[in-house]
């Protein structure tokens, strides 16, 4: 009797639950989206998520903080939702090396409702960290990589869902090594790197272009990261006599050689450059007093769009303090164009759930075109090169290192010097102080 | 004689005797390309042993941390990095005080003074604790015991600080007399250099002495000996323990002030590299060995610095001192190979190995 009872309870569940799945179904195949490489489906209710892999915890923290705080003031701008779901933004922390880029890629790549990712900050985190995303469908466009090999034409299947709001190092090393021959007017430079592919592609760059433009590369020696002892590497690099000493590394090891260089005979004199790595207040507080006089190249500023003003403003007054790195522009223009694809591909499905095509999506984001962001107009190329690369070269000043923070105008741009025969038009000149 | 010897051999020995000797030849090769090449000139030597010995002093005194604590207790502290990385981390709170309050400059030596006891204090604190709290409770645990715990302890430590004082880095303040350089005939010394190595010289033989001449230091040694024995003969054997901790902590407190000196960073994963060679210099000298901690420390900071001039500079290699820690770390084969228990290590005895 007891048996018969269970039984017809479950025959009564079992019927209940077709009945209620019957009219589910045929709904569901009025509404039709399909993706290659897989759906995320968002429900009513739930949020848009959209996770930041990127360094903010220990030396090189500033270049996360900056770009992770772009990102914030872009989803505040778009009032904190699309399509009607609310954005919700989750960071990771990559360490500015290749072991924490994997273990971020890794985690996010386990976690399905990643609908796009925005990082990451240093090269050697995006080479190993971008592949293990797109293996799991999650697009991912970087504010701040900067290393050639990540959009060049080689760089295989496993980066197809790679793209950056950065600018291509090919053009930041050339600009370096321009205003090194042209500006500063020296015939002899030393590089260093610290074996990370942003580090030893930059310096590569500027080697070669140095040498294009006539001059001579005494020597190309290298660091490790962790290193603190730089004495004895200055020590060698002084018995070549260089004029320039362009280290474009990362904050810890760059305040090293930044405090070093002028304990080192022969290199009383040198001229130190650095680049976008260091370009941040971070440094400035490793380096001291001894920052005071060093160029860095890094993007231009002055050359930024209109908004560049009020997002200023917005950043003042959210976090109380004025950039502290170089990219948070590129953060924001990096939200800014993932936000705009999930509102092209996503669609509402009858039951108020969102449903976003990861293949389409990055679709989507690949076919970006003439984008007004904050750092110029984003096109994004065949390889994910989205930016629109304007490089200047800074100098530190005592002031800068007494408030510990980057300078706002740069000394020299490219841009501004290339018609030197023509009087520069009227609107770029205030741009030249 | 010789046949019994010849008989002892396996091809073990042989095999290892050769890469040693591939290991020199190549050492050999490229010192002579790079000194008949004329590069650099004796100043530049002159800089690279400076440069050299100050990294290795600091080098030797973490390393005496380690080989005490290996001598006594027969486990590798591996905590002891974070022993060194807490005590410059909170003496820059202290540091940062009087630079900005202006008693930097105005007193620099009792400033000065005052950093170290601060540094010293906070080490030595965190070392006993760390052998009451970690250590002494598995004393009669088999020997992989505290070992993991010494590893639990050293990430407990870092993220403990990670926490209490932040992720980032702190800058240490210029201390303007230690500034500058004194020349000699061409030769010269950064000041602060002198100081470190000078500072790190008077440590090691104050230290040495101790546990050589004082009944403390006697008590430590038999205690090293024999724990059973010593125990047996009065000595009070966890006082003894618990005083081994603390000069360990002492040393390695002054250590990292010295380092913090040196290169004006801190942050809380710091110890870590400098942790890792400190224990390398305590295994290339003898490991329990006081004076090899010493030696093996100089050494290896001098092979760091003056290596990958000399031995790969000839050899036409680029960038050399990417190879900085190749270098150092194959020295320790190469002394391994010759000395199995280090440069002044002894064979230990059956009870105590």
């Amino acid at each position: 009797m007891k048996r018969i009872f269970i039984l017809s309870i479950v025959c009564a569940v079992a019927i209940c639950l077709v009945a209620v799945s019957v009219p589910a179904q045929t709904k569901k195949e009025a509404f039709k989206y399909e993706d290659k490489i897989g759906v995320v489906k968002i429900k009513k209710g739930d949020p848009i998520h959209i996770a930041a892999w990127m360094v903010v915890a220990g030396p090189d923290a500033s270049l996360g903080t900056d770009t992770k705080r772009g990102v914030e003031l872009a989803i505040e701008d778009k009032g904190g939702k699309i399509l009607g779901f609310a954005v919700k933004l989750s960071v990771q922390d990559t360490g500015c090396n290749a072991e924490g880029g994997m273990a971020a890629a890794t985690k996010l790549a386990a976690d399905p409702t990643i609908v796009a990712a925005i990082g990451s900050n240093c090269s050697s985190e995006a080479r190993p960290g971008a592949p293990i995303l797109w293996k799991a469908g999650i697009a991912t466009v970087s504010p701040s990589n900067t290393a050639p090999f990540l959009t060049d034409p080689k760089r295989g299947p496993e980066y197809d869902g790679y793209l950056r709001t950065a600018h291509n190092d090919k053009v930041q090393g050339a600009v370096a090594a321009e205003y090194a021959i042209k500006q500063l007017k020296l015939k002899k430079a030393a590089t260093i790197h610290d074996g990370s592919p942003y580090a030893e592609q930059l310096q590569a760059v500027f080697a070669e272009n140095f040498k294009k433009l006539g001059g001579t590369i005494t020597s190309q020696e290298a660091v490790a990261p962790t290193d603190t002892d730089m004495r004895p590497v200055l020590t060698k690099i002084a018995t070549g006599k260089p004029d320039i000493i362009y280290y474009p590394i990362f904050i810890a090891a760059g305040g090293h050689v930044t405090r070093q260089v002028k304990e080192v005979r022969g290199l009383e004199k040198v001229k130190l450059m650095s680049a976008d790595g260091t370009f941040s207040s971070d440094f400035i507080k490793a380096a001291g007093d001894t920052a005071v006089g060093m160029y860095h190249s890094s993007p231009d500023f002055s050359a930024f769009g209109a908004g560049y003003k009020t997002f200023l403003e917005k950043h003042q007054k959210k976090y109380g303090e004025k950039p502290i790195a170089p990219f948070h522009a590129h953060g924001y223009d990096a939200a800014m164009i993932v936000l705009a694809a999930i509102e092209k591909v996503g669609k509402t499905a009858p039951d108020g759930a969102l449903h976003i095509g990861r293949q389409q999506l990055r679709d989507a984001l690949y076919a970006t075109k003439n984008f007004k962001g904050l750092t110029g107009n984003l096109t994004c190329g065949e390889t994910g090169d989205c930016a629109d690369p304007m490089i200047a070269v800074y100098q530190i000043t005592a002031d800068n290192v007494k408030k510990l923070a980057i300078p706002d105008k740069p000394i020299w741009s490219p841009a501004v010097a290339a018609p030197p025969a023509k009087p520069a038009p009227a609107k770029e000149a205030p741009k030249k102080k | 004689m010789l046949k019994r010897w010849i008989e002892r051999i396996t091809p073990t020995d042989v095999v290892m005797w050769f890469i040693g000797g591939a290991i020199l030849l190549m050492i050999f090769w490229g010192s002579t390309a790079t000194l008949t090449a004329k590069t650099y000139t004796v100043h530049h030597w002159f800089d690279f042993i400076i440069f050299g010995l100050a990294q290795g002093s600091i080098y030797a005194l973490i390393a005496m941390g380690y080989t005490m604590v290996y001598g006594i207790l027969r486990m590798i502290n591996f905590a002891h990095s974070e022993v060194f990385m807490c005590g410059p981390y909170t003496a820059y709170y202290v540091a940062a005080a009087f630079y900005s309050s202006g008693f930097l400059d105005q007193y620099p030596i009792i400033s000065l003074i005052m950093i170290f006891l601060v540094s010293m204090a906070t080490s030595t604190l965190v070392a006993i604790l760390l052998e009451r709290i970690a250590y002494r409770p598995l004393r009669t645990a088999p020997r992989l015991i505290p070992l993991i715990t010494a590893i639990g302890a050293s990430f407990f430590l870092q993220y403990t600080i990670r926490g209490l004082y932040g992720s980032g880095f702190q800058a240490y303040p210029v201390v303007n007399i230690l500034e500058g350089e004194w020349a000699f005939g061409g030769f010269r010394i950064l000041k602060f250099q002198a100081v470190v190595i000078l500072a790190a010289a008077i440590l090691m033989a104050a230290l040495y002495s101790f546990v050589q001449r004082t009944r403390l230091g006697k008590a430590i040694r038999a205690v090293s000996e024999d724990k059973e024995t010593s125990s047996l003969m009065g000595i009070d054997i966890d006082k003894m323990i618990v005083t081994t901790f603390v000069i360990g902590g002492m040393s390695a407190g002054a250590a990292g002030v010295l380092y913090a000196l040196m290169f004006k960073q801190v942050h809380f994963f710091m110890g870590f590299i400098p942790g890792i060679k400190a224990f390398t210099a305590a295994v290339l000298g003898g490991i329990g060995n006081i004076p090899g901690a010493m030696l093996g420390g100089i050494f290896l900071g001098l092979v760091e610095s003056v290596g990958p001039s000399l031995f790969l500079d000839g050899l036409g290699i680029v960038a050399p001192y990417q190879l900085k820690d190749a270098i150092a770390f194959t020295m320790l084969v190469l002394v391994l190979i010759f000395r199995p228990t280090g440069i002044l290590g002894e064979r230990l005895a059956v009870k105590k190995a």
